[in-house]
């Protein structure tokens, strides 16, 4: 009867502390290969070579933080938006508990040099067959909770978080069809120009439903509810629903400018990525506009001052991404480091900042506290992660022109005017920078895991009841 | 080349299938409604129980 009664919050605290764990492992390998590109000695042994670690950090960040961030809120969100509990209490545990084990698995195999090669994609088939299992009972937990819901209206967050579970899905099953030869190794199913072009279709395409839609929800329900102000234009948010998800699945070629794929793909991607633009701005000023009566609450609050940090930097990021796309400017920018800063002002700036701000609105609603443990201490951290970002970014965009420029310069007689080594002696300050920008952001998260289970401590589980449903207000 | 074979082919497929959603939910009265949905979460208090009744205790004292 008390199971009826409440919410399954039990799932959502697993999440929630999870995602603050794996935050700090992910980073800490970022810092660690951060730390490689200044002072390449710390390439120790085959395991803990550049190489294997960067795989470990791209799939620990995403997958492993940004995942569990985004189960533990969309299960969250679903369940209060809905009015009703997860519709299995047991198949939810099995996502946490699988999820968990895919992440485990992907720490123990890419060290080892187990690998598709595919990135972001890069675990092998035991584990891409656990993940797609994995996978398809979340999207059962989720979408046959909003199957039973209470309220008519399915709201706007939840579409964002029910795109990104189905894209997700998709991709990676057209991206992973692969045919093994032994237990620990397989061979796409594509070969050569066909392959760049599904791996990039999935890569895009894993930003931007991975990495965007997912988060969005996140922001359409966080913002609203921590500002105490309603989405400033609701109508705003559907459309830039529709208008998201109809555009960013084309835009993946422009990870293929100037290569085998033909010239008008590419051409191609580039018009949707700088279409893209228009509802990414759309929804970022929806999202800082909703604070509109309530600015004065960004002095005082600093888990708004994550949230709307997160969606200043995703203003930033989608519009630098389009601008990236055109041919020209990646004729200048490609393979140099610009791009690593632009991934980091999404997923740094964005990507996590959102979900650090969500984390604290939710740790002290799953263990029954007012409010964390330490609101100074949140404060302090928003600090720390801005500056350290900030640091990343800049140093990055430096070390990414100067590279770009450096590399094309000629003399007058046709041969190139610097070796590469000296494009990498000029970026060498600027990987400094970026590794003391990325241990301020780490640092940061080690203080929230303290304050997160401060507040754990001092509070106890609780499963919230479940209101009445209110009549339409 | 050939991976626009299925690339096109399935992204058109996906466009129609989410434009099939979206009809669905334009005739099912999703978005009849531009301007509850926003403030109804806001209705929802989801403080916990031990906080919601630090609050209560506060405004007896007042």
């Amino acid at each position: 009867m008390e199971n009826q009664a409440t919410y399954n919050y039990k799932v959502v605290r697993q999440f929630a502390i999870m995602t603050v764990v794996w935050g700090i492992v992910g980073m800490l390998v970022g810092v660690v290969i951060a730390a490689q590109m200044v002072w390449p000695q710390l390439n120790v042994g085959p395991y803990f070579h550049f190489g294997r670690l960067r795989p470990l950090h791209t799939n620990a960040v995403i997958f492993a933080f940004g995942g569990c961030g985004l189960m533990a809120t969309s299960l969250y969100v679903v369940q209060r938006t809905c009015n009703v509990r997860l519709i299995s209490d047991k198949l939810a545990a099995f996502v946490f508990w699988g999820w968990q084990a895919v992440i485990v698995l992907a720490a123990i195999t890419l060290p080892l040099g187990i690998t598709s090669g595919k990135e972001y994609a890069e675990l092998e088939w035991p584990i891409d067959l656990l993940i797609t299992v994995v996978w398809v009972a979340y999207a059962v937990v989720f979408f046959g909770t909003i199957a039973i819901r209470k309220v008519k209206h399915i709201y706007v967050a939840n579409w964002f978080y029910g795109a990104f579970i189905l894209a997700v899905a998709l991709l990676h099953i057209v991206n992973s069809m692969e045919m093994p030869v032994s237990m620990w190794k397989s061979y796409s199913a594509y070969a050569g120009a066909v392959d760049a072009m599904v791996q990039w279709w999935y890569g895009h395409n894993a930003v931007g439903f991975f990495l965007t839609a997912g988060f969005l929800g996140m922001m359409y329900y966080f913002v609203p509810k921590q500002a105490g102000r309603p989405v400033y234009s609701y109508r705003l948010s559907v459309v830039h629903f529709w208008a998201l998800i109809f555009t960013y699945m084309w835009a993946g070629p422009h990870h293929l400018h100037y290569t085998a794929l033909p010239d008008w793909t590419q051409s191609l991607g580039m018009v949707f990525s700088l279409i893209l633009l228009a509802p990414s701005w759309g929804g970022m000023i929806n999202g800082i506009m909703t604070l509109s009566g309530a600015w004065h609450k960004l002095r005082t609050d600093p888990i708004l001052k994550f949230l709307v940090t997160a969606l200043s930097f995703y203003g930033m990021s989608t519009f630098e991404g389009p601008m990236m796309s055109i041919k020209t400017v990646n004729a200048l920018s490609h393979f140099t480091d610009w791009t690593i800063g632009h991934v980091h002002s999404g997923a740094l700036g964005w990507v996590a900042m959102i979900t650090i701000g969500s984390v604290y609105y939710l740790v002290p609603r799953l263990f029954n506290r007012e409010e964390m443990y330490s609101m100074k201490l949140v404060e302090t951290h928003f600090w720390i992660a801005t500056l350290g970002t900030v640091l990343y970014i800049a140093s990055m965009w430096i070390a990414g022109v100067t590279q770009g420029l450096m590399w094309r310069a000629v003399n007058p007689d046709g041969t190139l005017t610097y070796a590469f080594i000296d494009a990498v002696k000029a970026s060498h300050p600027y990987f400094f920078i970026r590794f003391l920008g990325g241990f301020m952001f780490l640092s940061g998260m080690v203080l929230m895991l303290y304050n997160v289970i401060r507040t754990a401590v001092a509070g106890r589980p609780v499963n919230a009841e479940i209101p009445a449903v209110v009549a339409h207000a | 080349m050939e991976s626009l074979y299925l690339l096109i082919p399935l992204s058109v497929v996906l466009a129609f299938g989410i434009g099939a959603l979206f009809w669905w939910a334009v005739k099912s009265g999703q978005f009849d409604d531009m301007e509850g949905p926003g403030h109804r979460i806001l209705h929802d208090d989801d403080m916990p129980a031990e906080a919601n009744e630090n609050k209560a205790g506060d405004e007896k004292n007042n």
